[in-house]
């Protein structure tokens, strides 16, 4: 008799879902008075939790853009932060000049700020996507960078609208209803809620016929296109998904933050998802969460160790860590680690059993 | 007339509309905020100062690429390195004539600074020669993190200064004429340019390492057949291209106040450079340095000042769209085989 067999994607993900919400649940319930950052010896707090999720969406759409379509992107800290502006200039700017007055107060008005800056930042993606993915290799590389400093650059200016170097403060909190999403233990949900649907998305998206479109324009763009793909196309669709993906991270960003600038969405912050993303493994939608927790943690530890060393200069050796990981993946295992990881161990099990590592060979 | 309309010269007929185009723009905007002929000059000149720089980068970025085939992100981290390295060394208390301890640190900071590029090749770029272009170029975005996170725990996050060549202190002799100031720093950069060129023509022309060099960038199979070791070329243009940007550097130093991170600007700017005169001849790119540094100091002197790095990004892109291959370069030659 035969069973029919649960894809093992649902299982890790439903299994992902309850570890995460468990985790998140105990700082609503406190058993025993515990929080969360008792669990983990005071290292890693609620307040980086959530970080972690939402650079995890991010990370997330970088993989399927990176890793699935092969096509780098130096600028997604630039769809990131459409994301975050779009929102809080949508849901401060409007209220405070008295535009559209009962609709821009209401409490959902926020949410559909947020999809409207999805929305914009994935038009965009793909009236830039076009023209810039007919690029390849190191100049699609420069041009993606020269497209996140612009939008930089533009966000430091216009301080009627941006909030200039300043940026904008005061962007209310999330709610749905009466029921306010805030303090931090229930916005943990709403983060995290979306990474997990994000994932799903992602998993489903790799899975499908685009999916294998991206996977066949990695291995050989002209090959794909002999066999039919519409190799353009799919590539824009990566990046139009992929920005949507880091504009909604933006857009939770801003709520959770209540201030956004244009400092945190430097040409810094692009290569850190890069890197993020090539700790995690660049062809693994898996690999972003434990690329983004791995990185983002070790960074925290070494630049809260090292300020009571040496004050004010931690940020030095954090930066240090990411380039010397950067270097080190793909000097090594330009693959990202969780493949990397997986040859290896394909090769230890082939050392343990001879016969079969001949029939392979 | 059935000439001109041929597709080839209907392009430089595009090109020289823009140039008209663009020009009549920057006329009409400075205009508006009541410039005199000599506020032109004046932004050109100083334009070309910042543009030699960018030249100089940008045959960094031309050595290791043709060589190669990587585009260094570092070579913006060679700059600040050099300039660092010879403030420091400025700095320290030894017993010589100020003059002379100026020519010391200068050399110190071209033969540190090219010892890094060297130690670059060998130990991240070597170990990984046969991988993706996109995985060296992310290589070289590590580099130039670590390089620039030692220089800020080395150097802090503060700016430095570096004497002017002239007077050896802070203060720089000017020279006026008419309206228009040059500062003789600028005549230092601009006869730095024109020796490095003289002298990187004649090492590549006529001396025998710089013939293996240009047999590597035309073909490196070739040149490995006829006995040139590719890997010793690499390494080879890794630091003269390290040596190029630490020279830009100490002599951008004394206008500017080199800081730890003022490489990640510079090397976009020299990269920017490096495209606009077509990726492969050092002629070219630096007429693509002069270039971009006066249009880009026109374009904010007109406009807003704060868009002066935009107008370089601005540049780029459109460049890398439709005219990939570099407005100086030939229009059959593609600029990268993919």
């Amino acid at each position: 008799m035969q069973t029919r067999r649960i894809p093992a994607n649902t299982v890790g993900l439903v299994v992902f879902a309850l570890v995460v919400f468990a985790l998140g649940a105990v700082d609503l319930v406190r058993p025993f008075g515990l929080r969360f950052s008792d669990l983990t010896g005071r290292v890693v707090t609620l307040d980086t939790m959530i970080r972690i999720g939402i650079l995890t969406i991010v990370v997330v759409g970088l993989n399927l853009l990176m890793g699935y379509a092969g096509q780098i992107s130096l600028g997604q800290a630039g769809f990131y932060a459409l994301g975050a502006y779009a929102s809080a200039i949508l849901s401060t700017l409007a209220a405070r000049h008295g535009i559209l007055p009962g609709i821009s107060d209401a409490w959902w008005w926020p949410w559909l700020a947020m999809l409207a800056g999805m929305g914009l930042t994935g038009l965009f993606a793909y009236l830039v996507g076009r023209p810039i993915l007919r690029l390849k290799g190191n100049y699609l590389a420069m041009a993606t960078l020269g497209l996140g400093f612009i939008i930089n650059i533009f966000s430091a200016e216009f301080p009627s609208i941006t909030g200039g170097n300043d940026g904008l403060t005061e962007i209310p909190r999330l709610r749905i209803g009466e029921f306010l999403l805030w303090p931090m233990q229930r916005y943990y949900f709403l983060v995290w809620g979306a990474a997990v649907l994000v994932i799903l998305v992602a998993l489903n998206i790799v899975n499908s016929r685009i999916g294998r479109a991206l996977r066949a324009i990695h291995t050989g763009e002209t090959a794909a296109a002999t066999c039919g793909v519409d190799t353009e196309r799919a590539k824009v669709q990566a990046l139009v998904i992929s920005a949507m993906m880091a504009s909604l991270a933006g857009s939770l960003y801003a709520h959770f933050q209540s201030a956004v600038s244009p400092n945190p969405f430097g040409f810094t912050t692009s290569v850190e998802l890069v890197t993020m993303a090539a700790v995690g493994g660049l062809s693994s939608v898996w690999g972003a969460p434990f690329g983004v927790a791995t990185l983002y943690v070790i960074g925290d530890l070494i630049k809260s160790r090292m300020e009571k060393i040496l004050p004010l200069q931690g940020g030095g050796y954090e930066l240090i860590l990411y380039g010397l990981l950067l270097v080190l993946i793909m000097i090594f295992l330009p693959s990202g680690v969780t493949a990397g990881g997986m040859d290896a161990l394909r090769r230890l099990r082939r050392r343990r059993r001879p016969d079969a590592g001949e029939q392979t060979a | 007339m059935k000439a001109l309309l041929r597709r080839k010269n209907l392009r430089w007929l595009w090109i020289l509309l823009a140039v008209v185009a663009s020009g009549i723009l920057t006329v009409a905007l400075g205009s508006l905020k009541h410039f005199q002929p000599y506020n032109y000059v004046q932004l050109a000149l100083d334009g070309l100062r910042a543009g030699s720089i960018y030249a100089l980068m940008a045959m960094g970025f031309v050595v290791v690429y043709s060589v190669t085939g990587i585009i260094n992100f570092a070579q913006g981290e060679f700059v600040m390195l050099g300039a660092m390295i010879t403030l420091t060394v400025d700095g320290l208390d030894l017993p010589l004539p100020p003059a002379l301890k100026l020519i010391v640190s200068i050399v110190a900071g071209v033969l540190l600074t090219t010892a890094v590029g060297a130690l670059m090749e060998r130990l991240t770029i070597y170990p990984a020669r046969r991988s993706a272009p996109v995985t060296l170029i992310i290589i070289t975005i590590g580099v130039t993190i670590i390089l620039r996170a030692v220089a800020l725990l080395i150097w802090g996050a503060d700016p430095h200064v570096l004497p002017a060549f002239t007077t050896l202190a802070l203060e720089d002799r000017i020279f006026r004429i008419g309206d228009v100031t040059i500062q003789a720093q600028s005549l230092w950069i601009w006869g730095t340019l024109a020796a490095i060129l003289v002298l990187l023509y004649l090492f590549l022309q006529r001396s025998l390492i710089g013939k293996a060099l240009r047999a590597c960038a035309v073909n490196r199979r070739g040149a490995q057949l006829m006995g040139i070791n590719p890997s010793r070329m690499s390494l080879l243009s890794f630091a003269l291209a390290a040596a190029l940007g630490a020279i830009g550097g100490i002599v951008l130093g004394p206008v500017t106040r080199p800081i730890y991170d003022m490489g990640v600007m510079l090397g976009l700017r020299g990269f920017v450079a490096a495209i606009l005169g077509g990726l492969l001849s050092v002629p070219g790119v630096v007429v693509g340095g002069l270039l971009l540094g006066v249009v880009e100091n026109l374009a904010a002197g007109v406009t807003y000042p704060a868009f002066k790095s935009a107008v370089a990004f601005v540049i780029l892109i459109a460049l890398l769209l439709f005219r990939p291959q570099g407005i100086l370069g030939g229009g059959e030659k593609p600029a990268e085989e993919a």
